[in-house]
């Protein structure tokens, strides 16, 4: 199952790099959206999989009976989906305001911030 | 102890509730300005416990280390907060002239806060992932300082500068999720004695390296600081100023940290990579201020170059060279953000940022002149200001390991600098200007003339008493480079002592 879901990862990151490549913001933002998932997963995978076994403490025991999953991947993903969430609606925001103001989506052609030397 | 640690996160949180609160009236920035200095109060009361102690920890909702998250302060981080408040209050100063009333409205004040909270979360914190998620707040506070205004340039600036962020980001939290699955653990000090017991030390080595190009992104070395000069030069002066002095630093000290606590395995080849880097960010940093011709956009490039520096002292991993990126890290902070608050200025009585635009300040504003002076042959490292003292720590540093290269580099880049420096000085201040105007301090309100010089004044003395007094602060550094090649009082006062630790587990495992 780690195996399965690291190549999976590792399809996932493929996929966003390529991408990242475009020079349309919008499809480097979906790339990094993918890939912001794909780390997610990594950290999953890093706390191991165990099927079946929610960490409870049976009534009465002071620690759990047999082996359960580890809580604390799945804690610190969903900081990091929320944060990304956050983060990424503000990205998306972003590019449309730029969009709207600038007139373009391509990389290239936003030189408003750094103009060429000769347009100066 | 907790809540000396606590107040610097506390305090701006507060002040930003209250700033937001009080956004449409002129409570809104007099609320920064007071909390800003309370937080320089809290930051002092941190520094006179950390001086006494050695090391300050907290644990946060009393879960024992390495099971909660862990605050903690040692000598770099309670200098690191020390400086964002200087920084803070004198740019929350610096404010009341620069920011105009929509952009109040718009809520900078509050976002200003947040920024100096995560700034400080990130210094104190000694957890992994909690330190992941100080610095998604000190980057979604910038982002909004950023775009503030919205204006094209901004935005065109903004889109650059959150796009690289967000990648820096994710490498960041991979890097996390790897780390956590070789060791266990994501306490700072439990990390460092985990990491020595891993069996694959070559997967270690990769993990660092992730972590050294997200904390590089942040901290703008070469080949990944475009997003810098792309971006730092368009929202406000106060906003330039304040991400100038403390954001990529706390890339430089986050890569600081991990590489003298965490990644020291394999320190041949990572800090070999840290040199060569270095060695890079400085020359490309200051090839690209030569070219550019716009006061900000030069400031721009210069932070890069002198993060290099820093990194330097980092890459040699000497004692005396720690002394020295710790040394650079406060003085640079102070003079960078001086010299942005300069710059606007400069564009509030000139008129504008580009070179080609102004001039005349020191005929009619010799007092500009001199403020710019003082930070400018700071950096460039003319004898007796600080930037002296710190160039001259790394440069014997590399010369004690006969490491010539990188020595005459670190000159050479010093006169380099010097170059730039007087391209603004001759454009800005010496040649008349362009269009006939007399720039004068004068034509500014009572009000605006205090609120903007106030805060240069004081970053400008400041710079002067590190530079004619250097010996209480290469002290300082010494001690604090001690803590950091020998973290073992750190990871004591995190873990507590042995003894603390077993009770921690047992009480966990007793459940009593």
């Amino acid at each position: 199952m780690e195996l399965l879901i690291s190549i999976m990862v590792g399809v996932m990151f493929a996929t966003g790099t390529y991408l990242m490549l475009a020079r349309n913001v919008l499809r480097f933002i979906f790339g990094l959206i993918l890939i912001s998932n794909a780390a997610n997963l990594v950290i999953f995978v890093a706390g191991r999989l165990t099927a079946e076994s929610p960490p409870l403490i049976p009534d009465g025991a002071d620690f759990p009976a047999e082996v359960v999953a580890n809580a604390l991947p799945q804690a610190l993903v969903l900081t990091a989906i929320v944060i990304g969430f956050g983060l990424f609606a503000f990205a998306l925001t972003l590019v449309y305001r730029g969009y709207q103001s600038m007139g373009t989506l391509m990389s290239d052609q936003m030189r408003l911030a750094e103009p060429r030397e000769e347009d100066q | 102890m907790s809540w000396l640690l606590a107040a610097p996160l506390v305090i701006p949180f507060a002040t930003a509730v209250l700033a937001f609160l009080f956004r449409n009236g002129p409570e809104g920035r007099w609320i920064s300005v007071i909390g800003s200095a309370a937080l320089l109060v809290a930051s002092g009361l941190l520094m006179q416990a950390v001086l006494a102690e050695g090391v300050v920890a907290g644990q946060m909702g009393n879960w024992p280390a390495p099971f909660g998250i862990t605050l903690v302060a040692d000598l770099l981080s309670a200098v690191m907060v020390v400086i964002t408040g200087i920084t803070g209050l004198a740019v929350a100063i610096y404010a009341l002239a620069d920011i105009e009333e929509r952009l109040e409205k718009l809520g900078y004040h509050a976002l200003f806060q947040v920024l100096l909270a995560g700034v400080c979360g990130a210094f104190l914190t000694g957890d992994l992932f909690n330190l992941y998620v100080w610095f998604e707040v000190m980057l979604i506070a910038s982002f909004g300082l950023l775009i503030l205004g919205g204006r094209r340039q901004q935005l065109d600036g903004g889109i650059k500068y959150v796009t690289i962020n967000l990648v820096s980001t994710i490498l960041f939290l991979g890097g996390i999720g790897l780390l956590y699955g070789k060791t266990g653990t994501l306490n700072l000090a439990d990390l460092h004695l985990a990491v020595q017991e891993v069996d694959n030390q070559g997967l270690l080595t990769v993990v660092a390296v992730m972590f050294m190009v997200a904390f590089g992104v942040k901290a703008a070395v070469f080949p990944l600081f475009f997003w810098l000069p792309a971006s730092y030069h368009t929202p406000s002066v106060a906003v330039s100023a304040i991400f100038a002095g403390l954001l990529t630093k706390v890339g430089v000290y986050a890569l600081i940290r991990m590489f003298t606590l965490v990644f020291t395995g394999d320190v041949d080849y990572t800090h070999t990579i840290l040199l060569w880097i270095a060695g890079f960010t400085m020359i490309t940093g200051v090839l690209g201020a030569a070219a550019m011709n716009d006061f900000r956009r030069i400031l721009s490039f210069h932070i890069v170059s002198q993060i290099g520096y820093m990194i330097l002292g980092l890459a040699l991993y000497t004692p005396l060279a720690i002394v020295g990126a710790v040394f650079y890290l406060v003085h640079h902070i102070i003079v960078k953000a001086n010299l942005f608050l300069v710059a606007g200025v400069a564009r509030r009585i000139a008129g504008s940022t580009e070179l080609s635009a102004i001039g005349g300040l020191y005929k009619t504003a010799p007092v500009l002149g001199l403020l710019f002076l003082i930070p400018a042959f700071s950096l460039a490292g003319f004898p007796p200001l600080s930037g002296f003292w710190a160039k001259y720590i790394l440069v014997k540093a590399s010369l004690d390991l006969e490491m010539w290269i990188i020595a005459a580099v670190a000159l050479v880049v010093g006169l380099l600098t010097i170059y730039s420096m007087t391209k603004i000085w001759g454009s800005a201040f010496w040649k008349p200007h362009p269009a006939g105007m007399e720039p004068k301090l004068g034509s500014l309100t009572t009000r605006d003339r205090t609120a903007l010089i106030l805060p240069i004044a004081s970053l400008a003395v400041l710079t002067c008493i590190i530079g004619l007094y250097p010996e209480p602060f290469v002290q300082f550094a010494e001690r604090a480079a001690e803590q950091l090649l020998n973290p073992t009082d750190y990871v004591a006062t995190v873990l507590g002592t042995q003894a603390g630790a077993a009770e921690g587990l047992a009480y966990l495992e007793g459940g009593s």
